[in-house]
């Protein structure tokens, strides 16, 4: 029972690990950008939804509403402005750029914000839960989950079924003859990226309600999403999606075990699954 | 326009890679509906002259024109839709994506055909029957192909783009000869729609036999041109290797 227990919680953890993933499996398995300011532009999303929440009196769930356009400008800008300079054959520049920017925004978070924990004020939304045969199951959680999942599904589905997936598939397989094929690479690219951090505003509102958050956050957020995303296997949507909840589950049990293990075990799982199937568990060769 | 006006030509046409000249003057023309051959050794310039035209190296607005108007160094998906295509070398598909999405990339971002004009539009039916084996396969990922079929696609997707010049750069290379005949077989059926063709090869013997008119490169420069037919292999052979090697 204890385990059942542990189990679901660590799918529900998932969830929000998802949140974070789906915009990595994006840049980093499909278009093939390291974007080490991934975790930090979550935490600066939040930072500003926070903000925004306490200066306007919006509800946390209405927040998102307005933070994904801001989030989607913030991804298109950073593709336009720093990612199609660099990106290329070699992910050395885009991953030496986006350092950069990590460091930069972690320091203008903490001028602007302090180095304060703060977190979104959830009403009785975070507190909420119900009790199915002596589980305890978060409104909160599940809520998350059930975007990450609807997430994932819409993703795919752009990815494999629209013009637009066709045309960054395309471009990410062979950028020349994508173009030779009429594909405008840089602006599909700035797309792809303000889709991916879209998704991040999203996932900033759920953490800020989940947890507190502080400008030093980011590179933890930024590890789970590599995870995920490389357990699940380079390219696939719902590989990103699995790779998470192998990792919210790994942490939960790890939790149970000793409250000291919980993280350690996430990583020790995606070492296993770097050694014994580098490829990922979703993907094919 | 008459009929023999030059649909694309290039004037005086320069590149290279930085430092690195790769062609010197070239001017070059083709008309509508014909099939032009451009021969050369390796190195001789002639993947470097397709990218030029194409808008993937940088080139000076006037040294090419596409119905006279100048269209050097615009970027290449624009080029596309203006009517260029290219099958490139080493035919570079779309790897982890099926046939079909292959094709279907050109579909959705080729030269808009107008529904009133009179040439025959591209559609993957028309596709489909000038390489039936891809109609079978449309479901399976591209590196699963064989070399002639990953070619077709190649073709195939080019000729999605709705193309007036299609660019075929050595679509022979590395097939079996009786692909390689499977393969010229459509071209003339192409050209005969109106779709201007330019192919490079490295067979002398199959480019004369496929085209119309013949363009002979050497270090970056034309060193022979006219009719396929009226060529005699010895100037060929001279314009190939450079007068030194004229021992053909």
């Amino acid at each position: 029972m204890q385990w059942l227990d542990a189990s679901i919680q660590g799918i529900l953890l998932g969830g929000m690990y998802a949140q974070y993933a789906l915009g990595m499996a994006l840049m980093f398995g499909v278009m093939r950008i390291v974007n080490i300011s991934h975790g930090d532009l979550v935490i600066l999303l939040a930072l500003i939804g926070i903000s925004i929440s306490s200066a306007f009196h919006i509800a946390p769930l209405a927040l998102i509403f307005i933070l994904v356009p801001i989030a989607a400008l913030m991804g298109w800008a950073l593709q336009r402005v720093i990612l199609n300079r660099v990106v290329g054959e070699d992910p050395l520049p885009s991953l030496i750029a986006t350092f950069g920017l990590s460091i930069a925004l972690q320091n203008l978070m903490l001028q602007i914000w302090s180095a304060d924990t703060r977190s979104l004020p959830g009403g009785g939304l975070a507190a909420a839960s119900f009790n199915i045969g002596g589980i305890y199951l978060g409104v909160l959680p599940i809520l998350v989950l059930a975007t990450a999942i609807c997430l994932t599904g819409g993703l795919d589905f752009v990815i494999r079924f629209t013009r637009f997936g066709r045309a960054l598939r395309a471009a990410a397989a062979d950028t020349a003859a994508a173009a030779v094929t009429g594909v405008n690479a840089r602006s599909v690219y700035a797309m792809a990226t303000a889709i991916a951090v879209g998704i991040l505003g999203i996932a900033a509102v759920f953490q800020a309600m989940r947890v507190t958050v502080a400008p030093a956050d980011g590179p933890a957020q930024l590890i789970y999403a590599f995870e995920a995303v490389i357990i699940g296997g380079m390219g696939s949507i719902w590989g990103a999606f699995a790779g998470s909840m192998v990792l919210g589950v790994s942490q939960a049990i790890g939790f149970r075990i000793d409250p000291g293990w919980g993280i350690l075990l996430g990583h020790i799982v995606f070492l296993i699954v770097l050694a014994t199937r580098p490829q990922g568990l979703m993907t094919r060769k | 326009m008459s009929e023999n006006e030059p649909i694309l030509s290039t004037h005086g046409l320069i590149a290279g890679y930085g430092d690195f000249q790769a062609l010197f003057s070239v001017d070059f023309e083709i008309a509508a509906g014909e099939i032009v051959a451009l021969i050369g050794a390796n190195g001789a310039g002639k993947s470097t002259f397709l990218s030029a035209i194409m808008g993937l190296l940088p080139v000076q607005r006037d040294m090419v024109r596409l119905d006279g108007e100048p269209a050097g160094g615009t970027p290449a998906h624009t080029m596309v839709r203006k009517g260029i295509a290219i099958v490139l070398e080493g035919r570079r598909l779309f790897t982890g994506m099926t046939v079909e999405d292959n094709l279907r990339v050109a579909i959705d971002n080729g030269r808009a055909v107008d529904a009133g004009s009179k040439e025959p539009a591209w559609t993957l039916e028309r596709l489909y029957e000038l390489f039936p084996i891809l109609g079978e396969k449309r479901r399976t990922q591209v590196e699963n192909l064989s070399g002639g079929q990953q070619q077709m696609v190649a073709i195939g997707r080019a000729l999605l783009c709705q193309p007036r010049v299609l660019l075929c750069d050595e679509i022979s290379l590395g097939l079996a000869p009786r692909v390689i005949r499977e393969i010229y077989q459509v071209m003339p059926s192409i050209a005969d729609a109106g779709t201007a063709l330019v192919l490079v090869e490295q067979d002398v013997r199959l480019a004369q036999s496929a085209s119309r008119r013949l363009y002979c490169m050497l270090e970056g420069r034309i060193t022979l041109t006219g009719k396929s037919g009226d060529i005699h292999r010895d100037d060929i052979a001279r314009a190939y290797f450079g007068t030194k090697h004229a021992v053909a």
